[in-house]
Parts: C-alpha cells; sequence; structure tokens
C-alpha cells in the first residue's frame, strides 16, 4: 500500500496539441495523486476536452508526456485503457437499447462473463436509483438519467482512474447533487476522479486540487482553498451615485478590506471580500466620507472572475462572449 | 459500489496488447449489440424486404416482355440483377451506423476500453450479413412467387445468396470507408447512390449487354466488375457449375476487402 500511494495517478508534463494553427492545448502539466479528485476548471475552449483526450488516449499528444500510474499512454496504451474509464461530454450510449442492455454490452467487452456482467449491470443500476427503469429504452430517459447511465458504464470495470468531462453540464440542481454524490462515493472505494467542469462551485465542492486552464495554458493549480484565497470567496460589487467619488471609494475599499479594487464600469466597483463582517464597516465608511451608493451587491465569485484575479485580464471579454 | 473497493493499479495484472482471442469476443459481443440495435428499428427492414420485393415486381413486370419476350422467359436475367441490386443497395448503407457512433460520441469510449480496435467496424459490418441474407431470400421467394424455378435447384440459390452476402460484404468496408471520410451522412448515402446507380444500371443486371451500342457494351462487359458477379451467379443458377467470372468476381472483392480493412480502420481510428 505504500508504494501504491507513491505512484501518481496521473502525472503529465508540457502537453501541446494543435488543430491547424490553433494551440488547443498548449504545454499543460499535472499530476493527480491516487485516491484524490482533480477538476480542471476553464471556460468552453479552454483546452479541457482535448486535454481529457490525450490523457485517456484517445487522441496522442503533439509534445510532452503522460503516464498513468507509471504506465506510458503512447507506449503502453492498452494497459492504460484497462486502467481508465471516460463519460465524455456527450451521452455514448445507445438510445435504441434499454439500460441493462446497454451496461451487459460493456461488461461484455471488458471481458466479464455473461453473468458477471448482469450481476454488474444491475448492482450498478441499483446504485444509481435507475433499477425500476433498467429495461426501458434510453430514448424515455431524462438527460440526468442519461448521464448517471454514462457515469455507470464508465465504472464496470472498477477502473481506479476516472475521467468525467463535464458531468453535470446542464443538468437541474437535484440530478447535480446526485452526481456529486456518486462522484464522492468512487474516491471512498478507492478511485481517483479527474473531471472538468466550468462551474467554479463543483470544483469547490468535489475536489482537491483545482487546476485551472485558459486558452491551453495551465493558469492555476491550488487546493480549494488555495484559489479562493487568491480571488477572495466573494466579491462585493458597490455602485456608486456620483462617478466623481469612485477614485475616492476604491481608495477607502482597498484600505479597509486589504484587496485590490477593480473597476468594471466608471461607477461599478469590485473587490473580493472575505469576511462579510466588513462590509458594514465598508458602508460606514463611505457614508461618513459622504459618498452615496445606488447598488451594493455581496457575489459569489464566478469563473470570470477567478481568470480576472488569476491572469488580470479576460475578465470583461468573457463576459461580452456570454 | 459504496463500499467496494478499487483494486489499486500497481495489483492489477495488465498486458499491453489485445489477442486474437479478445478480437474475436470483443467483435461478436458488437455485433450482437449491432444485431439488437436493428431489432429495436424494424423500420430498416424496408430497406431489405419491402425495396427487393418491389424492384422485383417492377422489373419483371415493365421489362419482361419487352426484353425476353415474356415474364418467364426473362426471370433467370432479372433475378441475379435485383439480387445485385438490393445487397449492393444494403452495401451502400453500411457505413451509417458507424458513422452514427462516430458522432454521437460511442466511439470515443470505445476508442478508451482495452478492446480491439477493428471490433467496432467488423461487429457493425458482420451484423450487416443479416441483410444480405435476408434481401437475398426475399429476391428468391418473390420470384419463385412469379415462377422463377432455377434449374440447378436450392443448394444453386443458397450459394448464390451467400456468395452474392460476401461480395456484398467486402464491398461494405469501401462503402464505410466512404462514410467515414465524408462530412455528413447525408454527403455519405448520396455518394453511395451517385457509384451504385451507374455501375447497376450500366452492366447486365436487367438486360443483356448485346442490345448496347458497342462502346457501352465494352464498358458493361470489360470494366463493369458487377458483370462479372451477376453472369457469375447467373451460371450458378442455371448449370449449377462455377466458371471463370465466379473467380474473378471473388479475387476481385478479397483484393478490395485486403485494401480497405486497414484503411477503414484507420479512418475510424482517426475520426473519433
Amino acid at each position: 500500500m505504500m508504494k501504491n500511494n507513491a505512484i501518481l495517478a496521473v502525472e503529465a508534463h508540457g502537453l501541446v496539441k494543435t488543430f491547424g494553427d490553433n494551440r488547443a492545448v498548449d504545454g499543460v502539466s499535472l499530476s493527480i495523486p491516487t485516491g484524490s479528485i482533480c477538476a480542471v476548471l476553464g471556460p468552453n475552449g479552454a483546452g479541457k476536452t482535448t486535454t481529457i483526450n490525450m490523457l485517456a488516449t484517445l487522441s496522442k499528444p503533439d509534445a510532452g508526456n503522460v503516464k498513468i500510474f507509471g504506465y506510458d499512454v503512447v507506449r503502453e496504451t492498452q494497459i492504460v485503457r484497462q486502467l481508465i474509464g471516460l463519460t465524455g461530454q456527450f451521452a455514448s450510449i445507445d438510445e435504441d437499447l434499454t439500460a441493462l442492455e446497454n451496461l451487459m454490452i460493456f461488461g461484455r467487452l471488458y471481458g466479464y462473463s455473461r453473468k458477471d456482467s448482469k450481476r454488474k449491470a444491475n448492482e450498478l443500476l441499483e446504485e444509481f436509483g435507475l433499477s425500476d427503469v433498467a429495461s426501458r429504452a434510453l430514448s424515455k430517459f431524462s438527460g440526468g438519467m442519461r448521464r448517471r447511465l454514462d457515469l455507470a458504464v464508465s465504472l464496470i470495470s472498477q477502473p481506479p482512474l476516472i475521467f468525467l468531462d463535464e458531468p453535470t453540464t446542464g443538468l437541474d440542481p437535484r440530478t447535480r447533487m446526485q452526481m456529486w454524490q456518486s462522484i464522492r462515493n468512487l474516491v471512498k472505494g478507492g478511485s481517483t476522479v479527474l473531471l472538468t467542469t466550468q462551474y467554479l462551485d463543483e470544483a469547490d465542492q468535489l475536489a482537491d486540487n483545482i487546476v485551472v486552464i485558459d486558452k491551453g495554458r495551465v493558469v492555476a493549480n491550488d487546493t480549494p482553498d488555495g484559489l479562493k484565497r487568491s480571488v477572495g470567496s466573494s466579491s462585493l460589487h458597490l455602485t456608486i451615485k456620483d462617478v466623481d467619488n469612485a477614485a475616492n471609494a476604491a481608495q477607502i475599499i482597498e484600505r479597509i478590506l486589504d484587496a485590490r479594487v477593480h473597476l468594471a464600469e466608471a461607477s461599478e466597483l469590485i473587490a473580493p471580500i472575505d469576511n462579510t463582517d466588513k462590509l458594514t464597516d465598508v458602508l460606514t465608511t463611505l457614508k461618513d466620507a459622504g459618498i452615496a451608493l445606488s447598488g451594493v451587491n455581496i457575489l459569489q465569485p464566478t469563473l470570470y472572475e477567478v481568470f480576472f484575479a488569476l491572469t488580470g485580464e479576460g475578465s470583461k471579454d468573457q463576459k461580452e462572449e456570454n | 459500489m459504496t463500499n467496494t473497493t478499487i483494486i489499486p493499479a500497481v495489483e492489477r495484472k495488465l498486458k499491453n496488447r489485445i489477442g486474437v482471442g479478445t478480437t474475436i469476443r470483443n467483435t461478436c459481443t458488437l455485433t450482437y449489440r449491432a444485431l439488437l440495435k436493428m431489432s429495436k428499428n424494424p423500420e430498416i427492414f424496408v430497406d431489405f424486404v419491402v425495396l427487393p420485393v418491389m424492384f422485383t415486381l417492377l422489373f419483371t413486370f415493365l421489362f419482361g416482355g419487352a426484353i425476353s419476350g415474356n415474364i418467364p422467359n426473362y426471370l433467370p436475367v432479372v433475378i441475379p440483377g435485383v439480387l445485385l441490386m438490393s445487397s449492393f443497395t444494403n452495401c451502400t448503407t453500411a457505413g451509417s451506423k458507424l458513422r452514427e457512433d462516430v458522432d454521437k460520441g460511442t466511439t470515443s469510449r470505445f476508442k478508451s476500453m482495452p478492446i480491439a480496435r477493428i471490433a467496432p467496424l467488423a461487429g457493425s459490418l458482420i451484423a450487416d450479413l443479416v441483410r444480405y441474407v435476408m434481401g437475398g431470400t426475399t429476391v428468391f421467394v418473390t420470384g419463385y412467387i412469379l415462377g422463377y424455378r432455377p434449374e440447378a435447384g436450392i443448394p444453386a440459390v443458397i450459394f448464390s445468396i451467400l456468395f452474392m452476402m460476401f461480395v456484398a460484404w467486402c464491398l461494405s468496408w469501401v462503402f464505410a470507408f466512404i462514410s467515414l471520410c465524408t462530412k455528413t451522412i447525408s454527403t455519405a448515402s448520396a455518394i453511395g447512390v451517385v457509384v451504385m446507380f451507374p455501375l447497376v444500371f450500366l452492366s447486365n443486371a436487367f438486360v443483356p449487354a448485346e442490345t448496347m451500342p458497342s462502346w457501352l457494351q465494352y464498358f458493361v462487359l470489360q470494366i463493369n466488375p458487377l458483370s462479372r458477379v451477376v453472369i457469375a451467379v447467373r451460371h450458378l443458377l442455371t448449370y449449377g457449375t462455377i466458371g471463370a467470372d465466379f473467380w474473378f468476381a471473388l479475387f476481385g472483392t478479397l483484393a478490395i476487402l485486403v485494401v480497405f480493412i486497414p484503411l477503414t480502420v484507420n479512418a475510424y481510428n482517426h475520426k473519433a
């Protein structure tokens, strides 16, 4: 068991993948200890899926190398494939078949006998709360049910490393929670999980380590707490009535919160705030200084603010794109 | 699963290659998958049951009198022709299911699994054998109802169906390759039609070549490989023996198979 912990589940150095002129992944390095959850966080087009595809043997890196539990993905591809499970962004199960048939076919492909495949399929259906719809055609399944079944398929061979590409995108909040619970259970059983997500709160909820990527590069690699420290767990948005007071107000806020203030528009000030108690101080000081406000908001940080804090740019572009 | 402990990577027995046994097992599983999918979509039976019946009736009654003087005389000409046409039509759509897997992401999952690379392709194409056999049988049953009694008897009929199945199966790798290389499924099926029509109609499948202008005769008899297939089948059904055309058709299609298996597997692996 000692040896087990010494081996990293994923060890990637300087991964590059180019499509034409576009460097989709541009020097990504990752290391994930066995038994942990790593979240790769980034907006659409950041290179998350391309990275996962290289780690999961779907495409060869143009440069760099990847070891999965010490096995090289390019030279020892078939070994690596026995150690991983991949749940892609698109449900990859058959619409025409039932949940049980889908699971059994994958069980057979992993080399289990008919009987074992059936037993495992039924166990998984039970675990994912799909037993009563086991023999219903998938075309009648909801998005959340499909996503869960898709995850279940990856678990048939009980792989020690599971890749989940945006497992909760498009799911309703309740199904999302169920998915989170399933992912946590995996790790309890000893699996290592790498998931990609666009949601900071998801990464925060699940991950031991968050890797933020943007434009194919790693811009941060930290624990959720470390990341939040750099961003501020929440952000204070103040709208000043009189634009002339903005500079003055910014100074006051910077002094009290001990953080950088950034001007979103001429009259809107945004600053990270760790301790909401300080809000009272900010408001009273501003009032004493005669600076009137037209709006006060405390918002959870969004991915865009993470990027802003990490790169000092891109925040506005991202907002406009959306 | 909550209480299942995952066996750590270091304690697993792993090997870095897929053996022949695994390849065969994977292919069987994926053939089963394709057949199961077929059985759940009965509308595809229109393709390989209704169409052959329709074509047999259409050609027999439309051209029978004009080409062979009467219908009974035309049946030995047209039945092998329709057999060819229905098999060939079926094989032009061979890649559509594969393409669906690629587009939906199923292929990516297969690719991330420790299974033989060729299994998803082979499974899908082998399941198609059922279509050729059903199509072929339909043609002969329809012919029988119209009064067709091949001189060489039932064994020759069965052998013809199997021969045509093999030819169509080899050619289906070409169409699978095309469907994997085109941007959309509809482009691929359009190409299939464009290839199918001239090859089937500019052959001796429905009309004896002797009535054609000499330059067309040259194409029909010397260039179009499908004419050889039709001649081989007619020969088989009439005399119950195998002629030179049979071997020509067999080795020709085998050569196509040998060339296109690696090409198609390669296209499939790159597409996902």
